[in-house]
C-alpha cells in the first residue's frame, strides 16, 4: 500500500508474571480499511487490542497514532486521541437509557448558569445526536431514545455499541468480538453496520474468531500466533482454511506475505 | 482458493435465506401487552411508585380506622419530624446502596459527628459554628476512609463499614467518655448546635428546620442523581462498575466522592439529632443504620445496585413513621409495628425482582 499506515505498533513486549503474552508484536492499520486479526486462544490478539486501546501499557515497544508516538496510560487516553473501542461485554450500563449510555463519561450540559452552575444535563441536545447517530447508521428502528438498554434485544445493543463508537471515534473503531453473542440475523445486521462505519471512512479494527464473518468484511488479515504477527493475508487470496492453518501452525505463511 | 475468494464479499450460503425471513428483528416492543406487563413496565420507569402508592394506601386506611386523630395536620406533620433523621441518614444511605455498595457505619457517622460537636464546644471552648464545622470534617473524614477502603483497597463495602461502624463507635464512647452534655447547658451556651429542633407553625402544622433540612435535601439530592453526569455516573456504577469504567466513568474517584458526600450528610444528620433530642448523647441513633436500610429498601431501591430514586427512599421513611404513629394510636403492642415493617421489606424485595423481570 503507498499510503501511510494511520496506526502502528512496533515491537510490543508485555509480560504478565513468566507468561510473555505479548512477544515482540507489529501492527499496522492503514486509512480506511476494515483490518481483521484473528489467532488462536493465547496468540495474544487482546493483549494486543488492550495495549492499542489505552487498557494495558505495554511493557516495550511503540505505538504511533498518525507517525507521532503515544503512550496511553488508560482507555480514555486512547479515547482522547481518537480511538473508540466496542468491548466484547459493550460496556453499557443495563439500566440507564440509550442517550445516557452513548454519553456516559462525555456528557454535555446546559449552556449558562444552568450547566455551569447547576451542572444540568443537556438531555435534549444528547439524545438529538444520539438519535441523529443511530439514524446514520439505519437503527432508528429504535423509536424511544430514553429507553433503557436493558430492554433492547442482544443486537440492538451492540448497535448502540456500535454508534457510540462510530459517534465519538474521530480515528479508529476497535471491535471485539462484535457477533460472538449474536444470532445469525442479529450477526449480520452487525456486519452491515461495521461496512456502514468503514464506508464513512473510519477504519476499523475487528477481532473475531468467526471465520465466515472475517473474510466477508475484512480488507487484510493480521494472524497473530505466539504473540507476534505471523503474517498478514489478503483474503481475496487465501481460503479460511489456509487462514486457520496458519493460525494454528499447521502451514507455514509463504515468504511474501510475511513482508506485507 | 478461488472458489472462496468469490464468495467472499457476499453473504454466507447459509444466509442467503434470510432475505425471506422475517425482518422484523429490530422493532421495538410492538406486541401489545397485558395489563399486567404494562404495570410491570410502568413500575420499571417509574421505581418511586410502588412506595408512593403504599404510602398513600396506608394513610388513607389509618385515617378510616383512627379518624380525625391521626388525619391532622398536626399528626401528619408529627410523622414527618420523627423519620427526619431517618431520612437524612437514608439520605446518605442511598447514595451508597446505589452504587451497589452498604454502609453499616452510618449511624456511628452520625453520632460522632454530633458528639464532635458538643465536645469541641463545651471541652475546648471553641465557638460552635466551628465546632459544627469540625463535626462535618469528622464525618467526611469517615466517609472517605469508607470509599478508600472500597475503592482502592477493592474491600466488599459490608465488611469495611461492618469494621468501620464498630471503630468509629468505638472511638465515639472513649472520645466523649460516655458523657452526656445537658440539654439546658447546650440552650445557654451554644443554642446553635440545637437549630434543627426550633420549629415553626402554619396552622396546625408543626415543622422544625430539621423537617425542612431533611425535604431540601432529598429534593437536591434527586436533581443531581438525575440531571448531572456525576449522579448519572453514581447509577452506572451501581449496575456495572467495568462497563462504567471503560465508557470513561473514573469510578475510584465517583466512589469515593459518594462515601464522602455519606459522611457529610450523616455529619448534618448529627446536627440533626441534637437538635431532635436536646442534648448531645454518645449512645443516641444506635438503630439508625438499620433504619436507614429499612427506609431505602422498602423505597424499593434495589440493593444489588443501580436502580431506585431517593424519592422511594423517603416515602419508605413515610411508610415506617405511619405504622409507627398508627398503630401507636390505635393502641397495639409496639411490636406489631415490627412485625409490619419486616413483612414490607421481604414484599418489597420481591417486588424489585419481579420489576427487574421486565429486562429479560
Amino acid at each position: 500500500m503507498a499510503t501511510e499506515p494511520l496506526l502502528t505498533a512496533r515491537g510490543l513486549v508485555k509480560r504478565y508474571g513468566r507468561v510473555t503474552a505479548l512477544n515482540n508484536a507489529d501492527f499496522d492499520l492503514y486509512p480506511g480499511e476494515v483490518l481483521a486479526v484473528i489467532g488462536d486462544n493465547g496468540a495474544g490478539k487482546s493483549s494486543l487490542i488492550k495495549a492499542i486501546s489505552g487498557a494495558v501499557t505495554p511493557d516495550e515497544g511503540e505505538i504511533l497514532l498518525e507517525g507521532k508516538p503515544v503512550n496511553f496510560k488508560s482507555p480514555m487516553e486512547a479515547r482522547d486521541a481518537g480511538i473508540e473501542t466496542v468491548y466484547q461485554n459493550l460496556a453499557l450500563s443495563p439500566a440507564l437509557s440509550i442517550a445516557d449510555n452513548m454519553f456516559l463519561g462525555r456528557e454535555i450540559r446546559k449552556p449558562g448558569i444552568l450547566g455551569n452552575w447547576f451542572r444540568m444535563l443537556d438531555r435534549g441536545a444528547m439524545e438529538k445526536r444520539a438519535r441523529e447517530k443511530l439514524t446514520e447508521l439505519g437503527l432508528m428502528t429504535i423509536q424511544n431514545i430514553s429507553q433503557a438498554v436493558e430492554t433492547l434485544s442482544g443486537g440492538q445493543r451492540q448497535g448502540v455499541a456500535v454508534a457510540r463508537a462510530a459517534a465519538f471515534g474521530s480515528k479508529v473503531v476497535i471491535m471485539d468480538e462484535p457477533t460472538a453473542a449474536l444470532g445469525v440475523k442479529e450477526s449480520r445486521r452487525v456486519l452491515e453496520l461495521i461496512l456502514d462505519v468503514k464506508r464513512r471512512g473510519l477504519p476499523i479494527v475487528l477481532i473475531s474468531h468467526n471465520m465466515p464473518h472475517v473474510f466477508e468484511v475484512a480488507d487484510r488479515i493480521h494472524i497473530h500466533r505466539l504473540g507476534r504477527r505471523l503474517t498478514v493475508i489478503d483474503p481475496k487470496e487465501y481460503t479460511m482454511s489456509d487462514a486457520v492453518a496458519f493460525m494454528t501452525g499447521a502451514k507455514a505463511p509463504p515468504e511474501a506475505a510475511i513482508a506485507a | 482458493m478461488t472458489d472462496a475468494s468469490a464468495d467472499a464479499r457476499r453473504p454466507q450460503e447459509f444466509e442467503k435465506v434470510l432475505s425471506g425471513s422475517d425482518t422484523s428483528v429490530a422493532s421495538f416492543d410492538t406486541h401489545t401487552r397485558s395489563p399486567i406487563e404494562k404495570i410491570q413496565h410502568f413500575l420499571h420507569s417509574n421505581p418511586a411508585a410502588v412506595p408512593l402508592i403504599v404510602l398513600v394506601a396506608s394513610i388513607v386506611l389509618f385515617g378510616l380506622i383512627i379518624g380525625g386523630k391521626f388525619f391532622s395536620a398536626f399528626s401528619m406533620t408529627l410523622i414527618l419530624q420523627q423519620v427526619a433523621i431517618t431520612g437524612i441518614i437514608g439520605a446518605a444511605q442511598t447514595l451508597v446502596i446505589l452504587t451497589a455498595g452498604i454502609d453499616l457505619s452510618v449511624g456511628a457517622i452520625m453520632v460522632l459527628s454530633s458528639v464532635v460537636m458538643g465536645q469541641f464546644t463545651f471541652r475546648y471552648g471553641l465557638p460552635p459554628s466551628l465546632a459544627i464545622l469540625c463535626g462535618f470534617a469528622v464525618g467526611a473524614l469517615c466517609g472517605w476512609i469508607n470509599g478508600a477502603l472500597v475503592s482502592y483497597m477493592k474491600l466488599p463495602p459490608f465488611i469495611v463499614t461492618l469494621g468501620t461502624w464498630q471503630i468509629v463507635l468505638a472511638t465515639n464512647f472513649l472520645y466523649s467518655a460516655n458523657e452526656t452534655i445537658r440539654a439546658q447547658d447546650i440552650e445557654t451556651q451554644a443554642p446553635i448546635l440545637q437549630f434543627f429542633g426550633a420549629n415553626f407553625r402554619l396552622g396546625n402544622a408543626v415543622f422544625t428546620y430539621g423537617v425542612v433540612a431533611m425535604v431540601l435535601l432529598v429534593a437536591v439530592l434527586w436533581y443531581i442523581l438525575n440531571h448531572t453526569a456525576w449522579g448519572r455516573h453514581v447509577y452506572a456504577i451501581g449496575d456495572d462498575p467495568e462497563a462504567a469504567q471503560l465508557s470513561g466513568v473514573r469510578v475510584n474517584r465517583v466512589l469515593i466522592s459518594v462515601y464522602v458526600i455519606s459522611g457529610l450528610i450523616c455529619a448534618l444528620g448529627g446536627w440533626m439529632l441534637i437538635g431532635r433530642i436536646g442534648s448531645v448523647s454518645p449512645t443516641a441513633g444506635q438503630f439508625a443504620n438499620i433504619e436507614s436500610i429499612t427506609a431505602v429498601v422498602i423505597g424499593g431501591i434495589s440493593l444489588f445496585g443501580g436502580r431506585g430514586s431517593i424519592l422511594g427512599m423517603l416515602f419508605g421513611a413515610l411508610i415506617v413513621g405511619v405504622f409507627q404513629l398508627g398503630l401507636r394510636l390505635i393502641g397495639t403492642d409496639p411490636q406489631w409495628t415490627y412485625l409490619l415493617i419486616g413483612t414490607l421489606i421481604i414484599i418489597a424485595v420481591a417486588i424489585d425482582q419481579w420489576i427487574r423481570k421486565v429486562a429479560g
